[in-house]
C-alpha cells in the first residue's frame, strides 16, 4: 500500500466514524471530500501541463509534475521547449515562427467575434422589435436550419469555396461564420425584454433605427453579447476541421492545425507542442475570466426559463 | 396598437425606411445561408449521387455511393464506435454531471464558486487542445493517468491506451469525460436552482425521503433541461471526430489502430478530402443527418411520454 491510498482509507474511514454522531456532519464532510477529489482530478492535467512546459525531455520521464527541490536546475527546469518551439521553421513561404501562428489565430477569432456580434445581434434586432410579413415562417426556417448538422455541409461548402476561389483565404472561414442563426436567435431572446417604449421613445425623437439599435438595444443587451463573443472567440480559436481543410500555405495556419502537426514532428520531444498547447490556452482563459459571468448566464438563458 | 398609430404619424420617407429595416437587418444572415446553407444543402443532395475526384471531376454513380458506405466495413466500425461513445456520453457522463450538480447545488457554501470553476475549466480548452494533451497522459509508464491509476489501484503504469484496439475507445471517453462533465453540470446546476423551494419544503413536512423527493419533484421540475441536455450530447457525440483524430495522431495516423478510434465524421473527412471523394463525403453527411434525426425524435418521444407520466 502506498501513502495515496493509505489517505483514501483515511478519509473514508472519517466519514463512517463521523457518520454516527452526526449525519448532516457526516454528508458537509463528504461532500466536501468528494468535490474536492473531483476538483483536484479536473485541474490536475492544467497543473501537469505547466510543469511539463518547462520540463527537459528526460525530466518528464522522471518526474510526474517538478522534480524535488534538490533536482531543480536548469537541466531539469528550463525554456528549451519555448526555445524549440518558437525557433523559425524555413517553409515555401519562406521562415514562419509560432508567434505568426499565434497572431493568425488571433486575427481570424476577433475578426470572426467581431462580425458575428454585429450581424447576430443586428438581425436578433430586426426579429424582436420589428413587425414584417412572413417573420414566423422565417423563423420557423431559421430554426430548421439550425438541425441540420453542420458535418453534412462539409463536402458541398468544400466545392462551394473551391468554387468562388477562396481556397487557402481567411475568406473562407469567415465569411461562412460570419452570421448564424445561433447568435440571431440569442441576441432576439435577449431584446425582446427591451419594453417597446423606449424603442418608440427614441422614434418619435427621430432616431434612425440603425442609432436605436446601437445606441439603445445593445448597451441594454450587453451581459448577452459578453456571452456570444466568449462562445464565438473560443469556437474560432478551437476550429479545427475547417481550417484544416481550406488553408494550405504553412504561414496561415492556425494554432490547433499547426498543433496538430507538430505532434507528428516533435513525437520524441512532447514537451515542445505541450508548450505550444500552454500558450494557445493563455488567449481563450484570459477573455474567460473577464466575461465568466455573462457566459454562465449566456449559456443556460436558452434552456432554462427565468 | 401604437406602433401602428405611430407609423400613420410618420412622414411617408420614413414610414417606408422603417418598413425596409428588418429586411436590411436580416439581409446578411439571408445572404449567407443561402451561399453557406442552402446551396450547399441542395449540392449535397446532389453530390451523394455522384463520384468526384477533387472539387472539379465528377461522374453520375446512382446509389452507389449510399450502397457502398453502408456495405463498407469501416462504416461499420465507425458507426460502431461513435455509436459506444454517444451511448457513454447519455449513460455514464449526463448521470456524472447531475450528480455534480446535486453535490454543488447547495446553500451557503463559499467554496461553489471555486468548485464550479475547476470542474468547468476543461471546457474552456477545444477538442484539439484536449486531444493533444490526453494523448500524452495516456502515455504508458510516464503519463499522468497511467502514473494516478498505478497509485490508486497498484494496476495501469505500463497499461498501452492509445495503442491497443480494445482500449482506444475507453480512452477517449474519459478524455471526453473530463472535457464535457462540467459544461453539462452547469446546465443541471441551473435546472436545480430554479427547483421551487416551497414544493421540496411542502414534500418534507409530507414526510417525503431524499429518494422520493428527487424521483417525484426534482426529477419533474428539472425534465425539460434534462431533455435537451440529452438531445444536444446525443447529436455532439455523433459528430465527434477532432478529440480522436489530435489524440490518436500518433496511433493509426488519427484514427486507432485497426481503425478503432475511428468515428462516422472520421469516416467522412477520410473519403471526402484524404481521398477526394466529396460525392461519399455528401452521402456520409446525410446518411448522419438521417440518424441523429432518427435518435433524437426517439429521444423526445421518450423523455416527452416519461414527463407526461409523472
Amino acid at each position: 500500500m502506498n501513502s495515496l491510498q493509505i489517505f483514501v482509507l483515511v478519509l473514508a474511514a472519517l466519514f463512517i466514524l463521523l457518520l454516527p454522531f452526526s449525519r448532516t456532519i457526516a454528508f458537509k464532510y463528504g461532500r466536501f471530500v468528494l468535490l474536492l477529489f473531483v476538483g483536484t482530478v479536473m485541474l490536475m492535467p492544467f497543473v501537469w501541463l505547466i510543469c511539463s512546459a518547462f520540463k527537459s525531455t528526460d525530466a518528464m520521464s522522471q518526474y510526474s509534475f517538478l522534480p524535488p527541490v534538490s533536482k531543480i536546475s536548469s537541466e531539469t527546469i528550463n525554456l528549451g521547449n519555448f526555445h524549440t518551439l518558437l525557433a523559425p521553421e524555413s517553409t515555401v513561404q519562406g521562415p514562419v515562427t509560432f508567434w505568426r501562428y499565434l497572431t493568425n489565430s488571433l486575427f481570424l477569432a476577433s475578426t470572426l467575434t467581431i462580425v458575428s456580434l454585429f450581424f447576430s445581434s443586428l438581425g436578433g434586432y430586426a426579429l424582436a422589435k420589428h413587425r414584417f410579413a412572413g417573420r414566423n415562417l422565417f423563423m420557423i426556417y431559421m430554426l430548421a436550419s439550425m438541425t441540420i448538422p453542420g458535418v453534412v455541409l462539409l463536402a458541398p461548402n468544400f466545392a462551394v469555396i473551391w468554387r468562388l476561389g477562396w481556397m487557402d483565404t481567411y475568406k473562407a472561414l469567415i465569411v461562412p461564420g460570419a452570421v448564424g442563426a445561433f447568435g440571431i436567435f440569442l441576441f432576439r431572446q435577449a431584446m425582446l425584454s427591451v419594453p417597446n417604449e423606449l424603442i418608440e421613445a427614441a422614434r418619435i425623437d427621430g432616431c434612425s433605427e440603425f442609432r436605436i439599435y446601437l445606441q439603445l438595444i445593445m448597451p441594454l443587451v450587453r451581459p448577452m453579447s459578453g456571452a456570444f463573443c466568449l462562445i464565438s472567440f473560443m469556437g474560432a480559436w478551437n476550429a479545427f476541421l475547417a481550417p484544416n481543410i481550406f488553408l494550405q500555405s504553412q504561414s496561415k495556419l492556425t494554432l490547433p492545425v499547426v498543433l496538430n502537426q507538430y505532434m507528428g514532428t516533435y513525437v520524441q520531444h512532447y514537451g515542445v507542442f505541450l508548450a505550444g498547447t500552454l500558450l494557445a490556452m493563455i488567449p481563450p482563459a484570459i477573455l474567460f475570466f473577464s466575461l465568466q459571468k455573462e457566459f454562465i448566464s449566456g449559456l443556460t438563458s436558452g434552456a432554462v426559463k427565468q | 396598437m401604437s406602433e401602428s398609430s405611430i407609423a400613420k404619424r410618420a412622414p411617408i420617407g420614413w414610414r417606408l425606411r422603417s418598413r425596409s429595416t428588418p429586411y436590411v437587418f436580416l439581409f446578411p444572415y439571408v445572404a449567407i445561408n443561402l451561399v453557406f446553407f442552402l446551396l450547399p444543402l441542395i449540392y449535397a443532395t446532389v453530390l451523394a449521387f455522384y463520384q468526384t475526384n477533387g472539387p472539379a471531376r465528377r461522374a453520375y454513380v446512382g446509389w452507389s455511393n449510399f450502397t457502398f458506405v453502408l456495405k463498407d466495413a469501416d462504416f461499420h466500425k465507425a458507426l460502431w464506435n461513435t455509436t459506444i461513445f454517444a451511448i457513454f456520453s447519455i449513460g455514464l457522463q449526463l448521470p456524472l454531471s447531475l450528480g455534480l450538480a446535486m453535490l454543488l447545488n447547495a446553500k451557503n457554501d463559499r467554496f461553489k464558486g471555486i468548485f464550479r470553476l475547476a470542474i468547468f475549466a476543461p471546457n474552456l480548452v477545444g477538442q484539439v487542445f484536449v486531444g493533444v494533451i490526453f494523448s500524452v497522459l495516456f502515455t504508458p509508464r510516464y503519463g499522468l493517468f497511467n502514473r494516478g491509476l498505478q497509485a490508486l489501484t497498484g494496476w495501469g503504469l505500463e497499461q498501452q491506451w492509445l495503442g491497443d484496439s480494445k482500449l482506444v475507445m475507453p480512452a477517449i471517453i474519459i478524455a471526453a469525460m473530463w472535457m464535457y462533465v462540467g459544461f453539462n453540470m452547469i446546465y443541471f446546476l441551473a435546472a436545480l436552482q430554479n427547483v421551487d423551494q416551497n414544493l421540496i419544503e411542502a414534500a418534507k413536512i409530507d414526510g417525503a425521503g431524499p429518494g422520493n423527493i428527487f424521483l417525484n419533484v426534482i426529477v419533474p421540475a428539472i425534465a425539460p433541461v434534462a431533455t435537451f441536455v440529452v438531445v444536444t450530447s446525443t447529436i455532439g457525440s455523433y459528430q465527434l471526430f477532432e478529440l480522436p483524430y489530435n489524440m490518436l495522431k500518433n496511433n493509426g495516423g488519427g484514427y486507432g489502430p485497426s481503425n478503432s478510434g475511428l468515428t462516422i465524421v472520421g469516416y467522412l473527412y477520410q473519403n471526402a478530402f484524404t481521398n477526394g471523394d466529396l460525392g461519399t463525403g455528401a452521402a456520409v453527411g446525410w446518411l448522419l443527418t438521417f440518424i441523429i434525426l432518427i435518435i433524437s425524435l426517439v429521444q423526445i418521444r421518450i423523455v416527452g411520454s416519461v414527463g407526461s407520466e409523472i
